[in-house]
């Protein structure tokens, strides 16, 4: 079974990100990336499931400009065997990735596909869904457990009040919650390695997919700000404000 | 104009993020119509009819949609979707995991996370983590919605009775099975509708010590929740984790405990009305957002709260 996992490029977990001033968007400039920390977990899982002897290969793409080379070679360097580049605008919107994703689903004949539940930078949490419902395939969403058993895929996703179990035909479409495992780190020997795996470059054109979309961003605003409130000196006036300040007990 | 709510339910009751659902429709516009898809489900199909402003109920009620899948429900309700011109659900682990399906199979885009309505085509999401508020527009011709419950006030429950239709129509797809679920069984009020919320941190040092948290809690009606550092230590389960990636919590009272307010976590709670910060470190993120804060140690307050509630 081939597994193919995507990455997304974005914005290291600690930065804290400011909106430009003239509310177009998020200033990016000079910000530390990273790979997305649900799409890590993703690629986690791919290579557990090759060392398992579940899977005989494991495919990295990332979509997005020339940069997203640096994730892809990190997902390599983890274990991924090769890597794919669909060189496009970044900021995709989710059904264009879910169409990009599909179309490499038929093209390599995937048995798996394996994506972060989310990205931390647009919050979205769609393609997995959309990727499943344009191929026909069964989705296991917010993973925190995944098994091959007889041929099929056990899934044990995280929901509001605890854990689901699904039993999902194959191909399929798993998106991970965060805790499915806990991704390793590259080795330095690792990260010399990956610099010879192969990583191809495709265009939505090759694919005959069309990125365009009808959702428009008209403007991106700071929230509004909460200021620092008082400091207290004891669990008495702590009770005290409560009730008679804030009459919130 | 043509609206479709996706009542979230476990076939015996209407979940109150619906009834925030609907408000959201109905900021959007009229006729808004509700969807009951599963089995024996007909207490809900009632339930629904009874909230103001609905017009119409549909009751998809089947054996086959007893779990609710995604694979059946969303081919369900992409092939009635194409009579209305927004479908809207709310933004819990069953919506967002149902609506991006019925999305891709209308070939529209998904808005996900709504906090605000400005039109019938243009909405406010939270995006990085709450850290910016990005204002969008959909050109598409069925506007595809994940709607945030906490930032919408409950439609009132009772006194419409708006008509209820059975809608003889099941698309089982055969690509999953629902083998089982654990539910936490908790005599606590759930966490995204509860008025108060006590979450502790990695602070707590081990799930033993959230009894502490539970003993506060218990004076105060209230649920427990936890920050994501405490679920990834494995002091307690996930489902209760407040934040980004987790439950969106905006509750009367939030009392956070032994949490150092990193940005992932702030996003979860920070609508809260009033915010109170325990811990040691005074110089922890979360009193830059807390209206209350008290630098000392979790494992002398607690006790002290509990008691003097």
């Amino acid at each position: 079974m081939k597994i193919l996992v995507a990455v997304k490029r974005v914005v290291d977990a600690n930065v804290k990100v400011r909106v430009k001033a003239d509310n177009s968007g998020i200033d990016l400039t000079n910000a530390k990336m990273a790979i997305n920390p649900f799409c890590e977990i993703a690629v986690e899982e791919a290579i557990r499931l090759k060392e398992k002897g579940q899977a005989d290969e494991v495919i990295a793409v990332s979509i997005g400009d020339k940069a997203c080379h640096e994730q892809i070679r990190t997902a390599l360097a983890l274990g991924a065997d090769r890597g794919i580049h669909i060189e496009a605008q970044d900021g995709l919107q989710p059904l264009a990735v879910a169409k990009l994703l599909h179309a490499l689903v038929q093209r390599e004949a995937i048995g798996l596909v394996l994506v972060g539940k989310q990205s931390i930078d647009t919050d979205n949490n769609q393609v997995a869904q959309m990727l499943a419902a344009l191929g026909g395939m069964p989705q296991g969403t917010f993973a925190c457990g995944v098994e091959v058993q007889d041929g099929k895929l056990k899934v044990v996703r995280e929901i509001d009040g605890g854990e689901q179990t699904l039993l999902l035909t194959l191909p399929a479409v798993v998106s991970t919650d965060l805790r499915l495992n806990e991704p390793r780190y590259a080795s330095l020997p690792n990260i010399m390695k990956a610099k010879k795996k192969p990583i191809d470059t495709l265009t939505p054109a090759d694919l005959g997919v069309s990125v365009a979309s009808r959702l428009r961003t008209l403007s991106v605003e700071p929230p509004p700000e909460r200021s620092a409130g008082i400091k207290v000196a004891s669990v008495d006036e702590l009770i005290t404000r409560l009730r008679t300040e804030a009459k919130v007990i | 104009m043509k609206i479709l709510v996706i009542a979230e339910h476990d076939n015996l009751s209407l979940k109150p993020a619906t009834l925030s659902t609907v408000t959201a429709a109905l900021a959007i516009g009229q006729p808004v119509d509700v969807l009951v898809a599963g089995a024996d489900c007909a207490a809900v199909a009632s339930a629904a009819a009874a909230v103001a402003g609905i017009a119409r109920v549909l009751v998809a009620d089947h054996p086959a949609h007893a779990a609710q899948l995604a694979e059946s429900i969303a081919a369900l309700v992409a092939e009635i979707g194409t009579q209305y011109t927004h479908i809207l659900a709310a933004a819990t682990t069953t919506g967002k995991n149902l609506l991006p399906r019925v999305a891709a199979l209308l070939d529209v885009a998904q808005i996900s996370d709504i906090v605000a309505v400005k039109s019938a085509d243009t909405f406010v999401r939270p995006i990085y983590a709450g850290n910016a508020l990005a204002t969008v527009q959909s050109e598409d011709p069925v506007k595809v919605i994940t709607v945030r419950a906490t930032a919408f006030a409950e439609a009132t429950s009772a006194g419409n009775a708006a008509g209820v239709e059975s809608l003889n129509l099941v698309k089982e797809q055969g690509l999953s099975a629902f083998v089982d679920q654990q539910l936490s069984i908790s005599t606590r009020p759930e966490l995204t509708a509860a008025s108060v919320v006590v979450s502790g941190g990695r602070g707590m040092q081990s799930g033993e010590n959230f009894v502490l948290l539970e003993k506060v809690a218990d004076k105060l009606g209230a649920a427990i929740g936890a920050s994501r550092a405490a679920v990834d230590a494995g002091f307690v389960p996930n489902d209760m984790q407040v934040g980004q990636t987790g439950k969106i919590v905006a509750p009367e009272l939030y009392i956070a405990v032994g949490i150092s307010g990193a940005i992932q976590h702030l996003a979860g709670m920070k609508d809260s009305k009033v915010i109170v910060a325990i811990n040691k470190d005074a110089e922890a993120p979360i009193f830059q957002v807390a209206d209350y804060g008290l630098v000392d140690d979790l494992f002398k307050v607690l006790p002290e709260l509990a008691e003097k509630l």
